[in-house]
């Protein structure tokens, strides 16, 4: 079985796209990104990140959402 | 009968508003313009019906303060017209069956329905309908298109029978949904996407963010100091002096009514800033000096706020942001500290913690000037050189830092971390933007005018009491030992209460030193909000809140007065 590559929002480069697998959080966290779209079998794309532990840029279908650089590293994506 | 205005944040809900309404509101490009609701009303097969404009939510799970208010307002409606963004559709249909989940009648908008063709979105309008079991009607707020017809169906609003559902099982359904109902066809990055992408990234974010700031500082300087030197100047010393001087002379040249309406003369001549009658310093204040200032602030902000500009700062500030216990949206707020505190202290709501929104208040409260207070430091402090009002932004900057450090250190709670929607860069609409700085321009012309004119009546009248001498005997230790500034500064401290504009106008006759004048100005910024935004701190952060802010403002200002005094 091709084993595929699984990350967190953090460690993709800008550019790198790849489908959400786990958010790994509390029950709060899931349900604020869920609100914006960002769950489970959702594809996305990141598209920047800030230096120094800034905010991440992410494009989830239409819009674009920024987050926090800890909310980053608890989102578990599959890599294409 | 009441109708609410829901959706998301940031799609269109208040344009919505204005157009079935017919009444003025404020409108932006970024998620949490509206943080109070509006209430308007329209009418509706003869009837008169009250339509709300609800702050925007995600969800009926609220999770911050202006979605709090959101969710609560569901249970007071009879009706809701669900904005829905077309261009977004999954993400805003999960709002759209939690509120068929609360069993209240809905009709869905689907707006910016003219965005979707170029973003290579199709969607099936009529499946749609049959689907949600509601009607939908393809809109576009910001050109009318589709709201008649809107308004012609709110009758069929219905409440369709629909289950309680968990989260998951509510995104299943919107999967369904969107499979029978939505095709994307894939297209090239226009430029403007490009730019947006540009300016959210460090290595090229930052210089346009350095860029945007410069122009924009330039901008406002050059339109604000234009209307003053070739519009109000000349208007009131040609125009308006020569007649003030005609009832000057009627009046006998002094007594009561001349000391209050005139006001002093020297050389025989009126003196704007000096003469303290209601008629000249009165009028010369707000409209003379400080107006040519709002004007083009707030025409700079309209443009960064409906292009879409701000919340890509709030990205690129966000790092900053966090030592000082906020997070990037906080940014926000700051700015529209800029132009007036008031409306900014209450848009701290916008911020998810009760931590966030007392440090970003007092912040505000305390180390952002107000363009009416900036306008009269450029005038003064300017005259002495630019370098002076350098010093007197730098120090309030480093106050603003200094003391969030300090505030982030101190404060208990948490602050969460930054989660915002980045909204597409828009080409801002001249008629809406006209109508913001109307109604901003407006807003200040109605404040700041009375208060401006009584306080000048009232100073005139307790100078003749002697109230002042009483005050400026009671206070010289700190005001003459530590600000080392006059005694008689401190009639103008106490007018900062009132109005910080008019206040640092009266520092005018006391011929202070460029240093003086600094360690003035950074006091008056400093202490004591203006009495509009003292009250709508006590109704933001509460009485135990606003007394610490209070407390804090009393002492920083003391430290920072007494530090400037000693370094100048």
């Amino acid at each position: 079985m091709n084993e595929k590559r699984q990350i967190t929002v953090r460690q993709m480069q800008a550019g790198q796209s790849g489908t959400v697998i786990e958010i790994l959080g509390g029950h709060g966290l899931v349900n604020r990104l869920s609100s914006l779209g960002i769950r489970p079998g959702k594809r996305i794309t990141k598209v920047s990140s800030i230096f120094m532990r800034g905010p991440v840029t992410i494009q989830v279908g239409q819009t674009q959402i920024a987050i926090g650089f800890g909310m980053a590293g608890k989102i578990l994506v599959e890599v294409d | 009968m009441r109708i609410l205005l829901m959706g998301n944040p940031n799609v269109g809900k208040s344009v919505f508003f204005s157009r079935i309404t017919g009444m003025r509101v404020m409108v932006s490009n970024y998620p949490g313009t509206t943080v109070g609701f509006t209430k308007g009303s329209m009418k509706l097969g003869g009837e008169e019906v009250e339509v709300i404009d609800v702050p925007g939510t995600y969800t009926l799970e609220p999770t911050s303060k202006a979605e709090e208010v959101a969710s609560e307002m569901v249970e007071s409606g009879d009706l809701v017209i669900d904005i829905v963004d077309a261009t977004n559709l999954e993400r805003n249909l999960y709002l759209t069956l939690e509120l068929l989940e609360r069993q209240i009648p809905v009709i869905v908008a689907l707006n910016i329905w003219d965005d979707t063709a170029h973003r290579g979105i199709s969607i099936d309008v009529a499946r749609l309908e049959e689907l949600l079991g509601v009607p939908v009607v393809p809109t576009v707020a910001v050109t009318g298109q589709g709201i008649k017809e809107l308004v012609g169906r709110i009758p069929e609003a219905t409440s369709p029978p629909s289950p309680r559902r968990t989260r998951d099982e509510r995104w299943a359904a919107i999967g369904g949904i969107i499979k029978e109902v939505q095709t994307i066809t894939h297209r090239h990055h226009t430029w403007l996407e490009g730019l947006e992408d540009a300016s959210i990234k460090s290595l090229t974010g930052l210089p346009i963010a350095a860029l945007v700031l410069a122009i924009s500082f330039i901008v406002i300087r050059f339109i604000g100091e234009g209307l003053i030197g070739y519009v109000m100047e000349p208007l009131f010393e040609h125009l308006w002096a020569p007649l003030m001087m005609k009832l000057s002379g009627l009046l006998g040249a002094g007594g009561f009514w001349h000391d209050m309406l005139i006001g002093k003369l020297f050389d025989g001549e009126i003196d704007f800033f000096q003469s303290m009658g209601v008629l000249t310093t009165g009028l010369y204040i707000p409209f003379g000096a400080v107006l040519p200032y709002i004007l083009s602030f707030y025409l700079v902000l309209g443009v960064l706020e409906d292009v879409g500009y701000l919340p890509r700062l709030a990205v690129l500030l966000d790092n900053l942001m966090h030592r000082i216990g906020l997070h990037g949206y906080a940014i926000i707020p700051t700015m529209l500290g800029l132009g007036c505190n008031v409306p900014a202290i209450m848009a701290t709501r916008i911020l998810e913690s009760r931590r966030e929104r007392f440090i970003a208040a007092t912040l505000i409260s305390i180390a952002i000037p107000c363009a009416a207070s900036q306008a009269m430091i450029f005038g003064l402090v300017g005259a002495q050189g630019w370098r002076y009002v350098a010093i007197v932004y730098g120090t309030l900057f480093l106050v603003w830092i200094i003391l969030g450090l300090i505030l982030n250190r101190t404060v208990r709670g948490f602050s969460p971390e930054l989660l915002i929607e980045i909204p597409p860069y828009r080409l801002p609409l001249w008629r809406a933007l006209l109508t913001k700085l109307w109604m901003r321009v407006y807003g200040f012309l109605r404040e700041a005018l009375p208060i401006i004119l009584l306080a000048i009546f009232a100073i005139g009248i307790l100078y003749t009491l002697g109230v002042f001498d009483a005050i400026a005997n009671f206070t010289a230790p700190v005001v003459s030992g530590l600000f080392g500034l006059p005694k008689d500064a401190v009639t103008a401290i106490v007018v900062g209460f009132l109005r910080k504009d008019l206040a640092i106008g009266m520092l005018t006759p006391l011929a202070l030193s460029a240093s003086q004048l600094v360690v003035g100005c950074v006091v008056l910024s400093m202490f004591f909000p203006c009495i509009a935004a003292f009250v709508v701190l006590a109704r933001e952060l509460g009485i135990r809140g606003l007394l610490m802010a209070t407390g804090i403002m009393l002492a920083a200002t003391i430290v920072v007065g007494g530090l400037l005094n000693l370094i100048l």
